[in-house]
């Protein structure tokens, strides 16, 4: 499959341009209606997460294939603030910014696989996979 | 020295004009204008480059230029069509009076340059200034229009109020349901306001919290929020996220929401059918007598 596989997000309407191509690859991959939406919140909180608290950074996806299975990897990255307590954040309810404080647990419990490297100074990566079902 | 330039120019501008026109007629055959009809296209060609000497017997921009480029942003003709055409110009002017004299030494070399540029910068300036601002003027019309239809509010019956969103919630839209949700509600003397959230994409945590908010909002103001229009799918990522929208109610359809508001204020809906049903049992009783 060949597809444009990042978007970068500078401003705050990048956000759905990532969240409309997350969707689209979702659906040519087979995914439902549900799943669909799943995977566009996601994206739309990791979007939203590097817009308010690196400014910039970039959305990219990677379709997976394996012999049983095959998924759609979302990666988000920014070379922003980083986060110092990563057990901290993935707690319901935590905002530094007045938030739900919904988005990080909230992603890894729409998605199924949740991967976070952060270095404080340094920046983010966050992986997330949902497999077709 | 300058005027000697100008002079060479003014002179022979039949030559200039007609390589030109022949420049930008080739390079046209793979060009963004092929949509525009061949006659348009020579017939603009021939007006550019007249204001654009006219321009340089006048030394100054004049408004043929500006009545010009006003009629090209009317049109949507591309901005590179004008500024291709004038560096095209640039060019092909300083070849030709570098090719009128045999031995250039550089001093006269680099005022050709100076006089050509003087000449043209000017009006590409003059041209990129008109279009973006009439970009931006119109980038701000949309953005007012879009405003008005970013969170209407419909008082369908009185003291119960609909809001239906339609399309992506971003921060600043976001902020006007609150306004408008607060100021509508006042304003309509609103018991109950239904926001219908069907045509949202989207139902993310910044879009959750604001609804949330709003809700509260209203509720301290002394009226109720229900929300409504939640498709299953939303539904289901609204749990995942782990958002509790147990503080008001909620309805799966604009049709149930609405009849929830109806008993809220009082009311209940009256089918027809159980009148005809009634009649019908006048009717039949009637011809049993
Ligand atoms: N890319 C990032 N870089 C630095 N800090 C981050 C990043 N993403 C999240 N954080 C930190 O983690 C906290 C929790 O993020 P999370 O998305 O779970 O909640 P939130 O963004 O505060 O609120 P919301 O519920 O609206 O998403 C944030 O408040 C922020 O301090
Ligand atoms: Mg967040």
């Amino acid at each position: 499959m060949d597809f444009k596989p990042c978007v970068n997000i500078n401003k705050e309407l990048d956000i759905v341009g990532a969240r409309q191509l997350g969707r689209t690859r979702a659906k040519e991959l087979g995914f439902g209606t549900v799943d669909q939406a799943r995977i566009a919140t996601a994206i739309s909180e990791l979007a939203r997460n590097i817009y308010l608290y690196a400014g910039k950074g970039k959305v990219c996806f990677e379709v997976i294939d394996q012999l049983d299975k095959q998924g759609l990897k979302v990666v988000a990255s920014d070379e922003g603030p980083g986060i110092r307590d990563i057990s901290q954040v993935m707690q319901d309810g935590y905002s530094t910014s007045g938030g739900l404080g919904a988005g990080l647990p909230g992603v890894k419990r729409l998605m199924d696989h949740f991967e976070i490297h952060s270095e404080w100074g340094k920046g983010t990566e966050i992986q997330a996979i949902k497999w077709v079902r | 020295m300058p005027t000697r330039v100008n002079k060479i120019i003014m002179e022979n501008s039949d030559v200039i004009i007609k390589n030109w026109l022949e420049i930008v007629s080739e390079k046209r055959k793979n060009d963004y204008t092929s949509s525009i009809s061949e006659d348009l296209f020579q017939s603009t060609n021939r007006e550019f480059v007249n204001v654009i000497f006219d321009s340089l017997d006048q030394q100054s921009l004049t408004k043929g230029l500006e009545a010009f480029s006003e009629r090209l942003v009317n049109l949507g003709w591309p901005l590179s069509y004008l500024t291709d055409g004038l560096q095209t110009f640039r060019r092909v002017t300083i070849d030709f009076v570098l090719g009128q004299n045999e031995k250039i030494d550089t001093d006269f070399f680099s005022i050709i340059l100076d006089r050509v540029d003087s000449w043209v910068d000017p009006i590409i300036n003059k041209l990129v200034n008109e279009y973006s601002g009439s970009w931006e003027h119109t980038v701000s019309l949309q953005r007012v229009a879009l405003q008005e239809l970013s969170a209407p509010l419909i008082p369908v019956m009185r003291n119960i109020t609909i809001m239906p969103l339609i399309g992506t919630i971003d921060t600043e839209r976001a902020k006007q349901i609150m306004e408008n949700l607060l100021e509508g509600v006042i304003k309509h003397n609103a018991e109950v306001v239904l926001i219908d959230i069907t045509g949202v994409p989207v139902v993310d945590t910044m879009v959750a919290h604001h609804i949330i908010q709003a809700a509260e909002a209203v509720r301290l103001i002394g009226s109720t929020c229900i929300l409504v229009g939640i498709r299953p799918e939303i539904a289901q990522t609204i749990v995942n996220l782990g958002i509790d929208l147990g503080k008001f109610p909620t309805k799966s359809s604009l049709r149930k929401g609405f009849e929830t508001a109806l008993e809220l204020t009082g009311r209940t809906i009256h089918r027809e059918s159980n009148k005809e049903e009634v009649i019908e049992d006048i009717i039949g009783s009637i011809e049993k007598e």
